[in-house]
């Protein structure tokens, strides 16, 4: 049992590993796609050599991150099967179905016209040209959705239904897979997200050469395109967020225990603006979560529905003991977790005495146990626990991730409007160096947010990876722990190594961008 | 459609997938040149620029195969992936390193210097062939693992799919999956100097060399190559047992049968056909490459190479063969019938492969578009535009 826990352990660490070196790359790709694309239009209707001088640098800069994104993707579609190949079975008939979509509309599309977009500049007509720099963002987008759709239903299992012959979960309704609440979500705020980075990104990099004084036209240029999509993206990123909690209240509402640190909830709950958690404080212990907080009275409950501002919000223990209330504060029947054990465990036994009872050809039995089953099936993961606190996310890294990428939302949001404005109504402070020194140092800033928002995510639905129906450590391969120790040390390495290389060359290309000398090109 | 016709469809488009793969596993042959020091800097920086427009179609093609796999057959991809693990982890490193190489080998600050990330693709170039080979042979020559669905429910060690202790390394160190690996490696080597030939002009030395490429990988290509499909006609198969009324089942019942992919070619006639008509187009393909003044000995081969590898995967999961043989536990063994999604999930993506002809159409026109005019040692002193 210490083995397998090991080996859960350092293939989350592994799949983390590389989602998060994965996630450094994506929303940059998805970001400066768009803001490419755009650029390209204004030069293909102004036929400006500047905008044309523009697109191609940040087209380079788009191209050296692409290739680094491509290299970690394809380890963490793989990874499903190298390290969590019971999982790769038990819902291999839904989960698959995004993958090889996402490969056959999102994937040749981008491959096929990215070599146009490239090299194709004197080998194709400008407005095919054109065609491809936007159908490369379009399939960048599209692989957005079919991976987030897959990722979505890990969060909130729908369209399914259980088969105790096959042992496995098979789809039913493909609809409800792919337009499930928590899919349209998170599709908009991960995309849309990614405008943000793509904004922030191309101003901090203008604010270099505004530092270095040079190329200063090329500069506002590119920081008036990508103010207005990282201000469009940090709008609609805001509104998508409150929709994601909204809908993470209603389906996952353990995780929003964890973001907010809430132990034990009440009507009319306050939301916590800023907090240290009391690392003593565990569902067991009666110690007081937070050593210290600034809140927002009501602010729970008003954020998940405006017009309910005493609604009951449950916390861990309340969830734990199955504990809910109505706006009056009356008890609603609800299932402890206790009881989610006992069931799950009841659906474990009737999916064995189903499978003894096919064995010996016994058509009765078969149809008891199937009843039983389906009546506890949808706690089947809780039977895999041995506690009701095994289903407590880790609260700490969940409630700290959730209000770095709450604030540094909110600050994002304040910097695309400064620079817009400053942009087109005082372009003369662009000049001064500290404003250049904000530019440039907002980008650590939008992907410590970006990276926080995944966290928060991932570290917050734990120890499910399909939300109630399997937990991790059932879901994992049979390999040893010193292969998957290797493996996770060789990808640190090469990651580490090849990120390294990618911004040491971008630094070069935007370094030899800003000494280009773009002012003398004709407008 | 029923399921029955649903599994045949997807596992023709696996196979559809594995053969334009092999095809276009002449980028990886391409690369497993590029250290060669018969070729100067500026031929050297044609070849890369040449497969480097190409490159992320086999890569894209690679990934849409796994993904494919994943979700029309996911207890192969369970069962191979959580099992092959080395195999499958050493195949995805050397790919990880081939997709930053292109990008990275010719900028300045890129610290590792250029000659590391042509090495780099080498390696791709080298590693990747075989150990894909390798991993297709397991498909005929089967492999050590056992599938037992009930493990699920054994909380402390609920893993279904189980493989040999050496997880993988033992299938790239048995001599019969080397033999179709190393023939990969070779195929790819000739169809990499037939690309070269179609793709670059303006340089006869460089002409005449990939020319003598293309007769000597392709002669050693041909004697592996033949002695593994005399391995594969006297190997004996595992077949899905025979109801009352002589059809095969769909479970997980599995008999040895001798010859069984002989019986395969003889039964499914129309195999054999493709298989001949597909071995006389490469050799035509490697023949026009080598001793004539074409520039398009790439078309027959490539025609070929698709027709074969067809053949083969069609070899594997029809007429009631398991595609993936296990010699631990004949009964573990999986077949297209066995391992497959539901009826409704491959209805749903048989839907959407609809879109596949599509797909194809833009990337031949682009492919078109970009390869009219050959890649010249002038293009490569004078444009902005490249690797």
């Amino acid at each position: 049992m210490n083995d397998l826990m090991s080996v859960v352990d350092w293939s989350r660490a592994q799949f983390a590993l590389t989602a998060m070196f994965h996630w450094l790359f994506v929303p940059l790709t998805l970001g400066l796609s768009l803001i490419v694309a755009i650029m390209e239009t204004i030069y293909l209707r102004t036929r400006s050599e500047r905008w044309l001088a523009i697109t191609k640098f940040w087209m380079l800069l788009f191209g050296i991150n692409f290739a680094i994104g491509v290299a970690t993707g394809i380890i963490l579609e793989f990874e499903f099967g190298t390290n969590w190949s019971n999982y790769s079975w038990f819902v291999g008939d839904i989960f698959g179905a995004p993958l090889a979509i996402e490969g056959l509309l999102a994937f040749f599309m981008e491959s096929t016209f990215i070599a146009v977009m490239f090299f194709g500049w004197k080998k194709v007509s400008p407005g095919f040209h054109l065609a491809a720099t936007w159908l490369t963002a379009l399939g960048a987008t599209i692989s957005a959705l079919w991976i987030l759709v897959a990722n979505a239903w890990m969060q909130y299992p729908a369209g399914m239904e259980f088969d105790p012959v096959q042992m496995r979960n098979v789809m039913d309704n493909f609809g409800e897979v792919v337009l499930s609440p928590v899919a349209i979500n998170k599709f908009f705020h991960t995309v849309l997200s990614g405008w943000v980075l793509g904004g922030v990104f191309v101003i901090g990099v203008s604010c270099w050469f505004l530092l270095k004084k040079r190329n200063r036209d090329f500069a506002l240029r590119s920081i008036k395109v990508g103010g207005w999509v990282g201000f469009a993206g940090i709008i609609l990123t805001l509104y998508t967020g409150h929709g994601s909690a909204v809908v993470v209240s209603q389906c996952q509402p353990m995780k929003l225990a964890a973001m907010e640190g809430l132990y034990n909830g009440t009507n009319g709950q306050s939301l916590v603006g800023f907090g240290i958690l009391n690392p003593e404080k565990t569902p067991q212990n009666d110690a007081d979560p937070m050593l210290w907080e600034v809140s927002i009275p009501k602010g729970l409950s008003c954020l998940i529905d405006w017009r309910n501002p005493d609604g009951f919000v449950p916390g861990i223990n309340d969830l734990i003991d199955g504990k809910m209330l109505d706006t009056a504060g009356n008890p609603v029947p609800a299932v402890s977790y206790a009881e989610r054990i006992a069931m799950g465990k009841k659906a474990h036994d009737a999916l064995r005495d189903f499978d003894r009872a096919m064995v010996e050809g016994d058509t009765l039995a078969m149809n008891t146990a199937r009843a039983s089953l389906n009546e506890n099936y949808r706690y089947f993961g809780y039977g895999y626990l041995e506690s009701p606190y095994d289903a407590v996310p880790p609260v700490a890294l969940t409630f700290y991730s959730f209000r770095i990428m709450v604030m540094a939302g909110g600050y994002l949001l304040l910097f695309s409007i400064v620079f817009l404005y400053i942009a087109y109504r005082r372009p003369a402070i662009l000049s001064r160096k500290w404003l250049s020194w904000v530019g440039m140092l907002t980008i650590p800033v939008v992907y410590i947010c970006s990276q926080s928002g995944w966290i928060v995510a991932e570290v917050g639905r734990q120890p499910w990876i399909i939300e109630g129906i399997m937990p991790t450590t059932a879901a994992i391969s049979k390999i040893s722990v010193a292969s998957v120790q290797l493996t996770f040390w060789m990808f640190a390495a090469v990651f580490t190594a090849l990120l390294a290389a990618e911004i040491s060359i971008m630094l070069k290309q935007i370094a030899k961008g800003s000494k280009t000398n773009y002012e003398s090109l004709k407008d | 459609m029923e399921l029955y016709d649903l599994q045949n469809y997807w596992w023709l488009l696996i196979s559809v997938l594995g053969a334009l793969l092999v095809f276009m596993l002449f980028v990886q042959g391409g690369q497993s040149m590029l250290l060669s020091a018969d070729d100067t800097p500026v031929e050297c920086e044609m070849m890369v620029n040449s497969l480097g427009r190409k490159w992320e179609l086999t890569f894209t093609t690679l990934v849409v195969f796994g993904g494919a796999f994943f979700a029309s057959f996911p207890l192969f991809y369970s069962t191979s992936f959580g099992g092959a693990y080395w195999l499958w982890m050493l195949i995805l490193f050397s790919f990880i390193l081939q997709a930053v190489s292109y990008e990275f080998r010719g900028k300045p600050g890129n610290i590792f210097g250029t000659r590391t990330y042509d090495t780099f693709l080498f390696i791709n170039g080298c590693v990747g062939c075989i150990l894909l080979g390798v991993a297709v042979a397991m498909m005929f020559f089967g492999a050590h693992f056992t599938v037992m669905m009930g493990n699920i429910l054994d909380t402390g060690s609920p893993v279904i799919s189980q493989w040999a202790p050496t997880h993988g390394l033992e299938a790239i160190f048995d001599w019969k999956n080397l033999i179709l690996g190393v023939a990969v490696l070779f195929l790819a080597r000739t169809l990499g100097s037939l690309y070269f030939i179609n793709s670059i002009s303006g340089d006869e030395r460089f002409l005449k060399r990939n020319r003598r490429r293309v007769a000597i990988n392709g002669g050693i290509f041909v004697v592996f190559f033949l002695t593994f499909v005399a391995l594969l006609l006297t190997a004996d198969g595992l077949e899905s047992c025979n109801d009352a009324e002589g059809t095969f089942t769909t479970g997980h019942c599995f008999e040895v049968r001798p010859y069984k992919y002989l019986h395969n070619y003889l039964e499914m006639w129309w195999c054999a056909v493709m298989f001949l008509i597909g071995t006389v187009a490469v050799l035509y393909g490697v023949y026009s490459g080598a001793f004539t003044k074409s520039r398009k000995g790439i078309w027959p081969a490539g025609v070929g190479v698709v027709l074969v590898v067809l053949s083969l995967f069609f070899v594997a999961g029809y007429n009631g063969t398991a595609y993936y043989p296990s010699l631990d536990d004949p009964a573990s063994s999986l077949s297209i019938r066995n391992s497959s999604s539901s009826r409704f999930t491959l209805t749903v993506m048989s839907w959407v492969s609809l879109i596949t002809p599509l797909v194809l159409g833009y990337i031949a026109y682009v492919w078109y578009a970009m390869n009219r005019r050959p890649i010249t040692p002038r293009e490569m002193e004078t444009t902005e535009e490249k690797y």
